[in-house]
């Protein structure tokens, strides 16, 4: 499960921001490694309820500074 | 002008336009007669009385990295594509200029219109939660010179004039007085516009400002000919790099040119026709005259705005023979291109500047019957082949609705 939900945020981070898929790894900061600014995170947060089904408020999207952080996110709210 | 500043010199140029995705092949085939113009095969364009556009040679997202392509409206694409060969042009980057002295003028007739109308689609058809969060920064209309300023880490102020199908022109006029007032050392200045789309097609429609010569789309743009009947809608950029005579001479650069002076004023008229005798274009020719210190007799060369609408070629070619007279050579090569709006004034000088660099003046294709106005007869308009000159001052004329009147001179190196 967790294996699926990192390799389809990478999908979606290499499409919105250019992070190569190698990249995507958990402990990786969205701003501080990925150069992941913050429109690109609203991009991905869109991606993120497509591809998953799960919608992320904006106060929990403060929230979610690594690549880890958004994998538990989404392991959490997943139907 | 003169001033403490000295001169000032183009030391590069940068073009994407329908005839090439660069200057080099932009000018080949202006030289060689080709259009750029085409007939729409959208099923959207059926009903429109005008189908022609003059789109891009080369798609400028294929010419950027797709991430970054991906956050730029098209018209910023076209802008960061002439900016970067201009500024590789100048050599400025190498010469260790400093980013606080670069600056950046770039303007735009109609801005991110592409952006504006996909996300509304978006809109109505998903909701606001779907908008793009680049929406903004996309459509506004100084997104073109903010792209640009990003790419070549200007410093030094980023600015965006805006006056319609003057604009272009507008910013080369605005980057002359940046470094006159020295408030740059190089500035780098352009036109950008994409806009084809059915919504400013139809408007331009609307206006009975196109050409509806839909079956013969090469034919169409014939600026000056008995036979005009409007515009051709073009998109595309342009950009030149300005800087300071003496700098640009210490530091070994190409000068291609020199920008001598502008000149620049208002119909007070009408929104959207222009003066029927051109009286505000020729007060911007003749001021521009005034600030390079020229007369009329020193200008060999004119590029005129022409964009073969029935109204507006007859107000320039009165405006050219009050301003300067029937001696220059002019050529209208929005023929070829057609009408870029916001960027014909820059894509216009840099064929002005070339004009003058090789000696060479192009020809106005599609100019078979030039029209009985008194003016236009008198003009000595190049047509069929580009004609060898002795050029050592060219003219480049630029005006936009709302009454915009933008004239640019540029001499030998």
């Amino acid at each position: 499960m967790s294996e699926d939900i990192q390799t389809g945020l990478a999908e979606i981070l290499e499409e919105v921001a250019g992070v190569a898929p190698a990249d995507a790894t958990p402990e990786k900061s969205f701003t501080e490694d990925l150069d992941v600014d913050s429109l690109s995170m609203v991009e991905i947060a869109t991606a993120v309820e497509d591809k998953f089904g799960v919608a992320i408020p904006d106060d929990e999207l403060a929230n979610i500074k690594t690549v880890g952080d958004a994998m538990s996110y989404i392991q959490k709210n997943k139907a | 002008m003169s001033t403490s500043v000295g001169d000032v010199v183009v030391t590069g140029l940068g073009a994407t336009t329908p005839l090439g995705s660069d200057v080099a092949s932009t000018w080949d085939a202006l030289l060689a007669g080709r259009s750029g113009v085409s007939r729409l095969t959208d099923d959207w364009v059926k009903e429109y009385p005008a189908q022609l556009v003059a789109r891009l040679a080369t798609d400028p997202a294929g010419q950027l990295d797709r991430v970054r392509a991906r956050r730029l409206d098209r018209s910023q694409q076209v802008a960061a594509v002439a900016a970067e060969e201009a500024w590789r042009d100048s050599g400025a980057a190498d010469a260790g200029v400093a980013p606080e002295r670069v600056a950046v003028v770039f303007g735009t007739g109609i801005g991110g219109a592409l952006t504006l109308l996909g996300q509304d689609d978006i809109l109505e058809e998903k909701g606001p939660k779907r908008v793009s969060p680049f929406t903004i920064p996309m459509l506004m209309p100084n997104g073109p010179a903010a792209a640009v300023g990003l790419a070549i880490g200007a410093r030094g102020g980023v600015h965006a004039p805006v006056s319609a199908c003057a604009s272009g022109a507008e910013a080369i006029r605005w980057g002359l007085d940046l470094l006159r007032f020295d408030r740059a050392d190089v500035v780098l200045v352009g036109g950008a516009e994409a806009c084809v789309h059915p919504l400013p097609m139809a408007g331009f429609a609307a206006m009975r400002a196109m050409s509806t010569r839909n079956d013969e789309p090469e034919r169409a743009s014939r600026p000056f000919d008995k036979a005009r009947d409007g515009f051709v809608l073009g998109e595309g950029a342009a950009a030149l790099v300005l800087e300071r005579g003496d700098a640009a001479r210490a530091r070994g650069a190409r000068i291609h040119a020199r920008l001598a002076g502008a000149g620049g004023t208002a119909d007070g008229y009408d929104l959207v026709a222009p003066h029927p005798e051109g009286e505000g274009a020729g007060r911007a020719i003749a001021a521009a005259l005034r600030d390079a210190e020229l007369t009329a007799a020193d200008i060999g060369h004119v590029n005129a705005h022409a964009t073969s609408t029935p109204v507006g070629d007859t107000a320039e070619a009165a405006a050219i023979r009050n301003a300067i007279g029937d001696h220059a050579l002019v050529t209208a090569t929005k023929s070829q291109t057609g009408h870029l709006l916001g960027a014909a004034g820059a894509l216009e000088s840099v064929f002005t500047v070339l004009a003058l660099r090789e000696q060479l003046v192009p020809a106005t294709a599609n100019l078979d019957d030039p029209d009985d106005d008194a003016a236009v007869q008198a003009l000595d308009i190049v047509r069929r082949e580009p004609r060898k000159a002795s050029l050592t001052a060219a003219v480049n004329d630029s005006f936009g609705f709302g009454g915009h009147n933008i004239a640019l001179v540029f001499t030998t190196a």
